[in-house]
Parts: structure tokens; C-alpha cells; sequence
């Protein structure tokens, strides 16, 4: 017994080497392109053409399909990028930071979907492109948290302390995610409660969420290949100066 | 666990927890500030300020909307089942507005008890289905009614 857990855990372990990492991502991202592809053709086929129109708001409800799960996106990836963030205060993972340097772009550009197309929908269905209630200036909070992070982290020359300053204020910012959750429940707002994140039943048909979910699996998806991707990249970057970086670059043809 | 790496555990779980507890604390001293608008039980009680705009928000009284011919000039009124306000507005309403339809309108409280309203938000509810399972809703309630 003992053999078998300690070969899991060293491969475990393994993991947050930087250069097994660069290779098993390398290796997977073709087929987390592929099922981001499928996903985000099924789930749009499914949005826009399959599930039917709404009672109240005709088919301008559509835009449910990308405002929805980038919302649940721009949380979801702060969230990882705080974990990351204290794990690389915790245990120094160099890993760790990577991913928390690489999650904010690709949050912060979910959290901007989301407050734009929120927009675009709330025009013509509330009478307004903006209004400053309790849910949608902490989803405007979480747009600045996520950008600070990233001047922040921009702005300090050496890697690791701007990691460190970086996980720090991402920490401090973890605190916005049930603020935005909660907001509709806590206080009076213009945008409506849960449809779906609540300890009920979901207050949509069946046949409108399931295109909702299989976007947000997409969604899911798309941020997977964004992360292998980009943290690859940090990988060769504060990697530069070792070994393995410098063989891999002499094989490329020039 | 290493004593260091329990020691940094440590800091960063206070730091979250700090954190929590400052911004719990603003959020419960910022209340009334936080929320939208005042509910018509509220505004009857005299809780919305005199001098300055507020939002009102409710939901459009069956019945209650009352049109001038010519003119875009409306009178409805907003209840949250206990109080009910009229609202007077001129211009053109939301599409989403109809009778049992939450609605937040931003103005001020006249001195005759009207509040006049400079803009007319509608507010829906987080539910979405098609048409054919609303009506078939509506038939059993009636049917339930009978």
C-alpha cells in the first residue's frame, strides 16, 4: 500500500516542476482546445437556435448565454487565482505563482464580458445601460481588483516579490466574491436574485439551461487552455537561465 | 507541516479573516446606503428623505394605471402588498412594464403624496421559461381557483 500512494503522491509532486508541467500541458492542450470547440458549438447551436423563447423576454434573452457564464467565469478564475496566490505564500510554489500571474488577464477579460453584455441586455429590458446597485458595482469592483493585480504585479521588477505583492492583493480582493454573490439576496438591487446558485430549484426550463450549461463547461474549457498556455509561457520566462529551457530552445529550427 | 510553513498559514488566514471582518462591519454600517431603493411601506412611513431624489420600487398595482389622452403623462401605483405610493411619470416606459410588473422609479416625493418620477426602471424576476409553460401555469391556477 505504501508503495502504491507514495508513487501517486511523487507524481503529484512532479507536477509542480516546471518543466513536467511544461510538457504535460504542452500535451493536453490539443484536446482541451478540441472540447472547448465542441462545447462552445453545441451550447451556442443549443442557445440560439434550439432552446425556445422566453415568456417575458422574447428572444432578447439570448445574451443569457454569454452574460451568465463569463459572470461565473470572472469569479470562478479570481477564486482559483486566489488559491493559487495563497499557496504560493504558503509554500513558496513557483508553480503557484505562474498560475495566479497568468489567471488575471483572462479574468479580467471575463469579468469585462460580462459587464458589457449585462449592459447590452439590461438597455432594453430594465430601461437602462447602468445603475449603481449592490450587484453590479462588485462586479465592477472585481474589473479594478483584477486590473490592480495586474499593474501591481507589472510594476515590481523582480519576479518573485511582484508574485508576492501580486498574491497579497489578491487575497485581500477574495473577500468581493460572496459580496457579489450575496448582493441580490442582501440588499435591494435592480438586477434579479439566483436562478441557478441557490439551495432551490433552478427557475429555468430544463430546455433553456442545458445550453446554458454547456456554455458554461466551454467557458470552462476555454480558460484551461488560456492557463496551460500562458503559464507554458511564464514557465520559459523565469526559466531562462536553466537547462532544460535552453536545450529545448537550441532544438527549435531558426 | 513545516513550523514556517504553518506560521505562513497562519498569517494568511488572518489576513482573509481580517479582511472579511472590516469589510463586514463597513457593509453593516452602510446598509440603507446599499440598497437600491425605498419600498413603499418605507416612503408611507416618512424613512425616504424630503429634499432630495430617491428610487421607490414595487410592483404595478392591478388596475392602477391611469393614462391622459395626448399625452405620454401615466399615473400608476407601486405596492409591496402592505403600502402602496402613485407614481406619476411622463415619457415612455420600459417594454417590460404591465400590471404585477416589478418596477424601481427614481424621483421625488411630492408634497400631495405623489411621487414624481424622473425615470422608470422595470425590475423581472430571475425566471425564464416559454411561453407554452406560463400558460399552461396560469390554466392550472385558474382551474385550482375554480
Amino acid at each position: 500500500m505504501s508503495n502504491n500512494s507514495a508513487n501517486w503522491l511523487t507524481r503529484f509532486h512532479r507536477l509542480g516542476s516546471p518543466p513536467s508541467f511544461y510538457h504535460l500541458a504542452g500535451a493536453l492542450l490539443p484536446w482541451v482546445a478540441l472540447l472547448c470547440i465542441g462545447l462552445f458549438a453545441a451550447g451556442l447551436y443549443g442557445g440560439l437556435v434550439l432552446a425556445p423563447a422566453d415568456y417575458q423576454q422574447g428572444e432578447s434573452y439570448r445574451i443569457i448565454y454569454i452574460h451568465v457564464p463569463s459572470a461565473w467565469m470572472s469569479m470562478f478564475v479570481y477564486a482559483v487565482m486566489a488559491a493559487s496566490s495563497a499557496i504560493s505564500l504558503i509554500w513558496r510554489m513557483k508553480l503557484a505563482e505562474a498560475v495566479a500571474r497568468a489567471s488575471a488577464p483572462v479574468g479580467a477579460t471575463y469579468t469585462f464580458l460580462a459587464l458589457v453584455t449585462g449592459s447590452l441586455w439590461g438597455k432594453p429590458m430594465w430601461g437602462t445601460w447602468w445603475v449603481w446597485d449592490a450587484r453590479l458595482t462588485s462586479e465592477l469592483v472585481l474589473l479594478f481588483l483584477y486590473l490592480g493585480y495586474m499593474a501591481l504585479v507589472a510594476a515590481i521588477d523582480d519576479r518573485r516579490t511582484a508574485s508576492r505583492a501580486g498574491a497579497v492583493l489578491a487575497l485581500v480582493g477574495v473577500v468581493n466574491l460572496p459580496i457579489i454573490h450575496f448582493s441580490v439576496e442582501w440588499w435591494n438591487t435592480l438586477h434579479q436574485g439566483p436562478t441557478l446558485t441557490k439551495f432551490d430549484q433552478p427557475s429555468i426550463a430544463l430546455n433553456m439551461l442545458i445550453p446554458l450549461l454547456l456554455m458554461a463547461g466551454a467557458f470552462k474549457f476555454h480558460y484551461l487552455y488560456a492557463l496551460l498556455a500562458r503559464v507554458r509561457i511564464e514557465i520559459l520566462d523565469s526559466e531562462r537561465r536553466t537547462a532544460w529551457v535552453n536545450a529545448l530552445v537550441s532544438q527549435r529550427p531558426s | 507541516m513545516k513550523p514556517r510553513r504553518r506560521q505562513r498559514l497562519l498569517l494568511v488566514s488572518l489576513l482573509v479573516a481580517g479582511v472579511a471582518v472590516a469589510a463586514g462591519l463597513a457593509l453593516l454600517a452602510l446598509q440603507e446606503n446599499i440598497n437600491l431603493f425605498f419600498s413603499p411601506s418605507q416612503v408611507v412611513a416618512g424613512e425616504a428623505p424630503a429634499n432630495t431624489p430617491f428610487r421607490l420600487g414595487g410592483m404595478v398595482v392591478d388596475g392602477s394605471v391611469r393614462r391622459s389622452d395626448g399625452s405620454l403623462e401615466i399615473q400608476f401605483d407601486l405596492t409591496d402588498t402592505a403600502k402602496s405610493v402613485t407614481v406619476a411619470y411622463t415619457g415612455i416606459l420600459p417594454d417590460l412594464f404591465r400590471e404585477g410588473q416589478g418596477i424601481v422609479a427614481q424621483g421625488s416625493l411630492g408634497t400631495d403624496g405623489i411621487f414624481n418620477a424622473t425615470q422608470v426602471l422595470a425590475k423581472h424576476d430571475e425566471t425564464y421559461m416559454p411561453p407554452e409553460v406560463t400558460e399552461a401555469l396560469e390554466k392550472a391556477k385558474a382551474m385550482g381557483v375554480q
